[in-house]
């Protein structure tokens, strides 16, 4: 109990954040109600990303290394990291049909998001068809790292499809920030309290594995 | 003691020719048996009839021409590329293999035959899809830079997904599922490059195109040389 | 000098034990017999030896001229000789002799090659295709691709399989030309085949 205080004070951190989001911050000029997804897809979005690096991360300890313990955070991280993809991309989508009038249409983030759950679905679609799990950790392990290894020309390659309509609250060229310092506190806010959900997400998920992991030894 | 001294010794000249006893070996199995190059060029000529045959007398637009060319390419590609591997494991010759030669003459024995056989591929289609889709190709320098330069970029990652692939056990949809995502930046800048040079432009107006195409092979090509061990020693 | 040392090996597929705790030491001049009904983990033994896959746990180390090397950095001094180790079917004989030669980095030397297939009664067959053999050839051939580098470890997985008594012959004077001076290594189940071995080891008593 005295351990998990801080699971207790992420909850009432990330009531606090939803209540702001809605009830605290205003609304920005021509994107009306539909503000309030920034806070909740952009967090998802970092999520996506960022537990795709650690997924490669540890794929590239699991090389080194060898230990199978390796390999359950670097599947894990990208488990959850793909719920988080999927979250983001039906915000996303959503939030673009209100205001593109079209669920999908190709923006450069919409196409990155894309290529992520591509990754993230041949990833899965590879571990599934192997076997021998020292093998699958293996495979596993070197396709995360070249599609690791993809990204920076994604990232130089896909915005030349089109411009892009997304708005860019942090990221733009003038690399100034666009936003009312209410937004900012909720968005801010809500982006470290996400980063500790997925924490603890994957916390919850390897501690399942681990125990998995025993249970079959001793068989 | 009799013990050779190139029994324990590796070094880049020794790779080099290593890898190029490797390719032969495969060049004389493929042309004995063939079972890559046919259906690799039959799924082109396929693909590229049945694009021609479905628009008619219409005439595609050049951003579409150079679309078409390298979904044809890439299908292809995902069509013949992995069998380079999948042939060693599915003959259980590749046990043999790992015993006598070093990991990485073997990846670039093979990454050299995926090389010459998307070039051979080339060969027929390429006159072929000028010929069938009407299409006029300004730039000739600038068009033939960009499909070597693309060619030997899917060649690397099919090489390397095709060493994967041989090991798990549902190997023909699993190619292309891998290999797509990976291939994304080659395609696009392949496509961008082919639409420039079909309108004209020369080698400068695709330069970004190819320098793109040109370093994200090499990047591949090392991280693939460097983690092919990983796959191939159980 | 060759020594070979085998420290508790583990092998463990999923979560299916094969075998563990194998402990063996072995130097030129010896050689060793591994013994086991069928699916005990011979071959799997075996293959952790050569260096094609490797142990769960557990250590094995070539000690060549005072330096250490793992297995699979040694491939140059071993010969295989296994039933899952095939030759390339759609080449001919001696294509896949002139092979296996040149990738060891050994001369092809064409005297000594035919004789070679000559002694595995092979002799007249050097330009059909392998897949024109029988199975018993097929193991005739696999020994003569075996010990075309001269190796200094012989490791032999069910050596007599699919041959007849003649060819048997030939491989039971192989082995014991080899043990005199080199590394042998048996797996089999067939007492005339264990004696080969002076040392021994019991895949399945090590669980």
């Amino acid at each position: 109990m005295k351990r998990d205080w801080w699971k207790w004070l992420l909850g009432i951190w990330m009531t606090v954040m939803i209540l702001g989001a809605f009830l605290y911050t205003p609304v920005a000029k021509g994107l009306g109600q539909t503000t309030r997804v920034l806070y909740f897809h952009v967090p998802s979005a970092w999520v996506a990303t960022l537990s795709f690096f650690i997924s490669a991360l540890y794929s590239i300890r699991y090389l080194q290394k060898q230990n199978i313990v390796y390999d359950i955070w670097a599947a894990s991280s990208a488990q959850i990291g793909f719920m988080f993809t999927v979250l983001a991309t039906v915000t996303g989508s959503i939030w673009a049909k209100e205001i593109w009038q079209s669920y999908w249409n190709w923006d450069p983030r919409e196409t990155s998001i894309f290529v992520l759950l591509l990754i993230y679905a041949a990833y899965f679609a590879l571990r599934s068809a192997i076997e021998e799990k020292n093998q699958k950790a293996r495979l596993a392990a070197v396709y995360s790292i070249l599609a690791f290894v993809t990204v920076p020309f994604l990232v130089f390659v896909i915005p030349r499809i089109y411009d892009s309509l997304h708005p860019d609250p942090l990221i733009n060229p003038e690399r100034k920030i666009k936003m009312d310092p209410r937004m900012l506190q909720v968005f801010l806010g809500s982006l470290f309290g996400f980063t500790v959900l997925f924490y603890w997400i994957l916390r919850i998920k390897t501690e399942i594995e681990f125990l998995k992991l025993k249970l079959s030894k001793r068989m | 003691m009799n013990l050779r001294k190139s029994a324990l010794e590796e070094n880049v000249w020794t790779l080099l020719v290593k890898s190029n006893i490797i390719f032969q070996k495969d060049f004389h199995l493929e042309f004995r048996t063939r079972y890559a190059i046919n259906a690799i060029i039959l799924f082109a000529v396929i693909s590229l009839t049945a694009v021609s045959f479905s628009i008619g007398p219409m005439q595609l637009d050049p951003p579409i021409q150079s679309a078409m060319l390298w979904i044809i390419i890439f299908f292809s590609a995902m069509s013949g590329l992995a069998h380079i591997f999948v042939r060693e494991e599915e003959q259980q010759t590749s046990d043999t293999l790992r015993l006598v030669a070093p990991p990485t003459a073997i990846f670039l024995g093979k990454w050299v035959f995926n090389v010459v056989l998307l070039f051979s591929l080339e060969i027929i289609v390429i006159p072929l899809y000028i010929a069938l889709l009407n299409v006029d190709v300004q730039g000739m320098g600038a068009f033939l830079t960009i499909i070597i330069l693309g060619s030997v970029g899917l060649a690397s990652i099919g090489t390397i997904m095709a060493a994967i692939v041989a090991q798990a056990s549902t190997r023909g949809a699993l190619f292309a599922v891998l290999s797509f995502p990976l291939s994304i930046p080659v395609l696009r800048s392949a496509i961008q490059g082919t639409w420039t040079a079909i309108q004209g432009g020369g080698l400068a107006d695709c330069l970004a195109d190819i320098q793109l195409l040109f370093s994200f092979t090499v990047v591949i090509l090392t991280s693939s040389i460097m983690l092919f061990e990983f796959i191939w020693r159980k | 000098m060759i020594r070979i040392e085998a420290r508790d090996l583990q092998k463990q597929f999923n979560d299916r034990l094969i075998f563990s705790q194998i402990n063996f030491s072995l130097q030129s001049g010896e050689s060793l017999a591994i013994t086991g009904p069928n699916g005990s983990g011979k071959t799997t033994l075996v293959r952790i030896i050569s260096g094609l896959i490797s142990p769960t746990s557990g250590q094995i180390t070539y000690h060549i001229n005072g330096r250490t090397y793992a297995p699979h950095e040694v491939y140059g001094v071993i010969g295989l000789v296994g039933p899952y180790l095939q030759l390339y079917l759609n080449l001919t004989a001696w294509e896949n002799l002139e092979f296996f030669s040149r990738i060891r980095g050994v001369p092809v030397d064409k005297s000594r090659l035919k004789r070679l297939m000559a002694h595995f009664g092979l002799a007249g067959r050097e330009l059909d295709l392998l897949k024109t053999f029988s199975s018993g050839m097929l193991q005739r051939m696999k020994y003569v691709v075996a010990l075309i580098h001269q190796p200094e470890v012989l490791l032999v997985d069910e050596p007599t399989s699919n041959l007849d008594e003649e060819g048997s012959e030939t491989v039971y004077q192989l082995l014991e030309e080899q043990q005199k001076d080199k590394i042998l290594i048996v797996a089999t189940n067939e007492p005339e085949e264990i004696r080969f071995g002076r040392k021994r080891v019991d895949v399945t008593g090590q669980k």
